[in-house]
């Protein structure tokens, strides 16, 4: 019996060591391919590169090519990422909260149209917002197509609905007795969320920003309809799909640029990595 | 109690404002545009009904995709599930890296379809044959991307590299919420592992499984990114006596329909899209919802 426990823990350690072998074998690909020639990579596709330093080259290649302006596209991606990110986790915060501690048909008429709005598919409202923003643009004096400000207006659009059902799920949870207490001290509502409830959502906010981070660094379509696919405001992966369409099978440029795409992806993981895990599996349960 | 619900409304007013503005809006334009005569070109716009909704399944390229479309979902929600829950009852067990295995998998959750499918096409297009090559495999040097009856297959093969991880990890969290003590039971009982597996694990962690079907199936309906970058559609088939693209999804479809100027039939196209995910939708979640009360 305890033979037999023993041969099922060794190979069930044997079948997780090849499978995650399996999972992050294209990284390797990636990596290693990225330091070689484009000759190197069509004749030597397996082999190890025969001189790192080449990878450097090649970085240098994309950093300073002139068709298509990776480092500006990496500076836009970081910042619409960024304001993105601090306008969902405030607003949608603020407003789950809001519809929450409202009991009215309102509220509820208003949590149910952001739930429902969550499987409506991009296909069926990109083409008319492109219209639309121009539209609206014009009718305001301002600029949202091909600008940072209007990318950063159309993901709070797009993310809040998926960020306001999971805070509204955890808000739910938290006792409104701490609330009340503030309230009949003489703080203001907007006091008791932002010094009360807003510290409590912590850890939530942490599956919201990784939920929301991963999906608008990577996000292709809503960057390349709103800004172009080479205007003068890019993100990575239009950049990337620009580098692909001009060097078509000219690996050790793709390659090198994907590599550069993900590394900060990469990076923060390796050091957020135990948060990362930990607040998707809490977003999970919700 | 004015001034508070003032200062509500007031909490609720910016997300409400992005929402109808990108979402909502462009929404119910979306569907006037498909009863129209849209171009993206001209600024004249004409109600014609639902001319495009009846013309475009006579299309065999639109008729493709949708088939092509279901197929390769139904393929990705078997195999995302099956691949995603495996790996939750290995890391789950008691392994000694467990949470660096964890971390492991869900990795490629990290990259965006566009870069991903890039590094695919080098793996099945150079990678693999060379390989084959080395390995004296002639059918290997046959890049999987250029054979009409595999390339589904080899896009679901990256879709479940990419999204199994993400799915391991809402199965941990329901197994994490079984009482450990239920397991101990079983085991005492005498239930081995593959009967705790079925009549324990499996029916207790229904809910995570309405989730997880859900997610794989809307995302493989919708799925545009890793198909533009690894396939673009290729390569060439026949179906019903006419050319069409072997892997052109039903998104990517709707979006070529759109730059070749045809806009209103690319809405017509995407509303059938919308109303084929909500009927799925709803019957899948309200399938798994029965499934959930009757343990």
């Amino acid at each position: 019996m305890t033979r037999r426990r023993l041969a099922a823990k060794v190979l069930a350690e044997a079948l997780v060591v090849l499978l995650l072998a399996v999972f992050l074998i294209p990284f390797a690909m990636v990596v290693v391919n990225s330091a070689k020639t484009s000759k190197d990579i069509l004749f030597h596709t397996l082999d190890l590169p025969a001189n790192w330093g080449q990878l450097f080259v090649n970085i240098g290649l994309i950093f300073n090519n002139r068709t298509v302006h990776y480092a500006n596209a990496f500076l836009d991606s970081a910042l619409i990422t960024f304001f993105s990110l601090a306008v969902i986790v405030l607003f949608s915060s603020m407003c789950a909260w809001a519809l929450v501690r409202t009991k009215s048909a309102w509220s509820t008429i208003l949590f149910f149209a952001f739930v429902a709005a969550m499987v409506i598919p991009f296909q069926v409202l990109m083409f008319p917002l492109v219209r639309w923003m121009r539209v609206l643009g014009d009718l305001i004096h301002f600029k949202l197509l091909q600008s940072i400000p209007g990318m950063v207006f159309a993901y709070l659009g797009f993310g809040c609905p998926l960020s306001i059902f999971i805070l509204h799920g955890f808000i739910k949870n938290i006792p409104y007795e701490l609330e009340e207490s503030a309230t009949i001290d003489g703080c203001s509502q907007a006091r008791t969320f932002f010094e009360i409830v807003f510290p409590l959502l912590q850890p939530i906010i942490i599956t919201v920003l990784i939920l929301n981070g991963i999906w608008i660094w990577n996000d292709y379509l809503l960057p390349l309809l709103m800004l172009g696919s080479n205007g003068a405001v890019q993100t990575i992966p239009v950049a990337v799909t620009a580098f692909a369409g001009a060097y078509l099978k000219q690996w050790d440029l793709i390659l090198t640029s994907t590599l550069i795409a993900m590394l900060p992806v990469i990076v923060l993981y390796l050091f957020a990595q135990r948060y990362i895990i930990k607040g998707m599996i809490e977003g999970a349960i919700k | 109690m004015q001034r508070h619900s003032l200062t509500k409304a007031l909490f609720v007013l910016p997300c409400l404002l992005a929402f109808v503005m990108v979402m909502l809006v462009p929404f119910f334009y979306g569907l006037f545009y498909s009863l129209t005569d849209w171009n993206g070109v001209s600024d004249s716009i004409n109600f014609i009904g639902f001319a495009h909704f009846g013309r475009v399944f006579t299309q065999p390229g639109f008729l493709y995709s949708f088939l092509v479309t279901i197929a390769y979902t139904a393929i990705n929600v078997v195999l995302v599930n099956v691949v995603g829950f495996a790996l939750a009852l290995l890391v789950t067990g008691n392994l000694r890296f467990r949470n660096f295995y964890r971390a492991g998998f869900f990795a490629p959750y990290l990259i965006g379809g566009i870069v991903l499918g890039y590094i695919w096409q080098f793996i099945f297009n150079n990678a693999v044959p060379a390989l084959g090559a080395a390995l004296a495999s002639q059918s290997m040097q046959v890049s999987l991307l250029s054979r009409a009856d595999a390339v589904i297959w080899a896009m679901s093969a990256v879709n479940t590299w990419q999204y199994a991880g993400y799915v391991m990890l809402i199965f941990i969290a329901a197994i994490q919420a079984i009482p450990v003590s239920l397991m101990e039971a079983a085991k005492i009982d005498g239930a081995g592992y593959f009967r705790r597996v079925t009549r324990i694990l499996i029916p207790m962690t229904a809910n995570a499984f309405t989730i997880t079907l859900f997610l794989t199936l809307t995302t493989s309906f919708k799925q545009y990114d890793m198909n533009f970058t690894l396939t673009r559609g290729g390569p060439a088939a026949r179906f019903l006596d006419q050319p069409v693209n072997a892997s052109q999804l039903l998104a990517m479809n709707i979006f070529n329909t759109a730059q070749a100027n045809h806009m209103a039939e690319a809405q017509a196209k995407a509303v059938i899209l919308f109303v084929a995910l909500v009927v799925v939708s709803l019957v899948q979640v309200s399938i798994n919802k029965r499934k959930e009360v009757e343990q």
